[in-house]
């Protein structure tokens, strides 16, 4: 049987870049629970670094051991337990970061942004808070699929200003969410269905206001076969531009797809489910040949 | 803070903070600005900050308002924009672009959603209307949220535009002899599934890399590893069997 570290090529990089004194990103990859998590810490002194440090490590530790468990895939009430697990865990990372500022005054008012991608059963759920984003690379095109929770955002949503001009504002850097900053935290989430050749990157702030679309997608076509060189060039490129922030990167390739195994679809439908997981089965057979 | 200086057939006469959050121009006696002239309307345009950002908005007035020559209606104020009213000119001055040191850029802050959805909801549905909300107060409170009071400052147009190194181009030396200009910042050689190698373009120079194959490419007959390979000017590179020269175009 493949596991999902067949599936999943990975590459991760993160750097300080050029100008700040520490890096206050961090990323967690695992292939083979298929989580991958970045953030991008802020608060004063090192407060960002324990911020994001925390985000990724309990969160990616949570998630790979309740994944080991019950699989991402499986069904659960209110949907797939790999979307109900992720933002329930994010809740309680933000309850851990949000009581750690409140107890240690170094790190009062630390917090982060998130994103957090869950691969499972031939999908992608992203989870985001903040302006960390996921872009998907398909058939050479380069799609943004998360929206950033900034103020720029709003703005652009709002008609004030166009996305022309958003690259000249000088209210960049004002998320409207983080994770770590209140008592609870409103994470959005998505899930979306993934095809073999895919290529998923997640980035901090520091690589998208770097650097343009246009050349990060020239950089996922040109060095796509290489995760590792191309992970490292989007960040050698944010730095070439002057790396005014941290710049960190996952990338994770779909080599080929990963339905769910049929006998644990069919066992998911419960007792008396003989009609019921023969139809799933066919359903599965025929999913797998048209896609 | 941004600043404006208002000046007539080239005579400056005032320079005005941009203080507040709503500044309003006009004819009228009850204008932040006021510019008594009968080409002015009595409330000619006005200017709206958020934070950083500030957006100028005409009126309806009778004679327009004009912003480094072209008419507008709504414009977002750019450092060095000149804004026209009949004879008058203001110059847009944001000094926040000037002043921030590296030290200073765009430190991450969260804004509150509360405050957020003051502002934003204020913009949206009163058109750049009449309520204030401070921008010191708003100011402030993004501050506070991150412990660190470090303005929100990031610049495009203090962002210096990377040198880019002389242009080069390389030449097939078998067969069609055929020459190809390194104008992206990414070129691709060789072929896919064999052996592909990649020649960057970058601030300090070109650097050859090795991306796919069992092969590695071999520059002056030396093969190289898996590390970025400066490239000097009349190298010979060698890819997938294919002899190829890098030369500086001069």
């Amino acid at each position: 049987m493949t596991t999902l570290a067949d599936v999943l090529d990975v590459a991760t990089a993160s750097h300080t870049g050029m100008v700040r004194p520490h890096n206050e990103d961090s990323v967690y990859a695992n292939s083979d629970s298929g989580v991958f998590i970045l953030a991008d810490g802020m608060g004063g002194y090192n407060a960002g670094e324990v911020a994001s440090d925390m985000a990724t490590s309990l969160l990616g530790s949570t998630l790979d051991d309740l994944f080991a468990v019950q699989p991402a895939y499986s069904d659960v009430s209110g949907g797939k337990y790999g979307e109900v697990v992720l933002v329930r865990e994010i809740s309680a990372t933000n309850r851990s970061i949000y009581n750690a500022a409140q107890s240690n005054p170094q790190y009062a008012g630390m917090g982060t942004t998130l994103v957090a991608s869950v691969f499972h059963d031939d999908a992608v759920t992203v989870a985001h808070i903040g302006d960390s984003r996921l872009y998907r690379f398909r058939n050479d095109a380069l799609e943004q699929l998360t929206k950033d929770h900034s103020l720029l955002q709003e703005q652009i949503d709002g008609g004030i200003i166009t996305k022309a001009q958003a690259r000249h504002s000088q209210n960049k850097n004002l998320v409207t969410r983080a994770l770590g900053v209140d008592l609870s935290v409103d994470t959005e989430m998505h899930t979306y269905p993934v095809l073999p050749g895919d290529l998923y990157l997640l980035c901090s702030d520091g690589l998208n206001d770097m650097i343009e679309d246009e050349e990060i997608a020239m950089a996922l076509e040109a060095l796509g076969a290489n995760l590792s060189l191309c992970a490292t060039h989007l960040v050698q490129m944010a730095n070439d531009n002057g790396g005014r922030d941290n710049v960190s990167v996952i990338l994770v390739r779909v080599k080929c797809v990963f339905p769910a195994p049929i006998s644990a679809l069919g066992a998911a439908g419960g007792a008396g489910n003989g009609e019921h997981g023969f139809w799933q089965r066919i359903w599965q057979r025929l999913r797998y040949w048209f896609r | 803070m941004a600043k404006l200086i208002l000046s007539m057939d080239g005579l400056v006469l005032k320079d005005i903070s941009v203080s507040k959050e709503r500044m309003s121009i006009g004819r009228k006696s009850h204008n932040d600005i006021q510019i008594d002239n009968l080409a002015i309307s009595g409330e000619h345009a006005v200017i709206v900050t958020l934070l950083n950002d500030s957006f100028l908005e005409d009126l309806g007035s009778t004679n327009g308002t004009a912003v480094n020559g072209q008419s507008i209606k709504r414009h977002f104020l750019q450092d060095g924009d000149v804004i026209e009213l009949g004879k008058y000119k203001l110059k847009y001055v944001n000094e926040a672009v000037q002043q921030t040191t590296p030290a200073d850029f765009e430190k991450t802050v969260v804004l509150r959603p509360d405050m957020l959805r003051q502002t934003v909801a204020q913009v949206e549905s009163k058109g750049f209307g009449d309520t204030q909300v401070g921008a010191a107060a708003l100011g402030l409170g993004a501050a506070d949220a991150a412990a660190t009071p470090v303005a929100p400052v990031f610049a495009e147009a203090a962002h210096v535009a990377p040198a880019q190194p002389p242009m080069a181009a390389i030449q097939v030396l078998s067969g069609s002899g055929k020459t190809l200009d390194l104008v992206k910042s990414l070129t691709t050689l060789g072929k896919p599934g064999v052996q592909v190698a990649v020649i960057a373009r970058r601030p300090q120079g070109y650097f050859i890399t090795h991306v796919e194959g069992a092969g590695f490419p071999v520059v002056n007959g030396k093969t190289l590893d898996a590390q970025a390979h400066a490239l000097a000017d009349h190298d010979v590179i060698e890819i997938a069997g294919v002899k190829m020269e890098f030369f500086f175009k001069s």
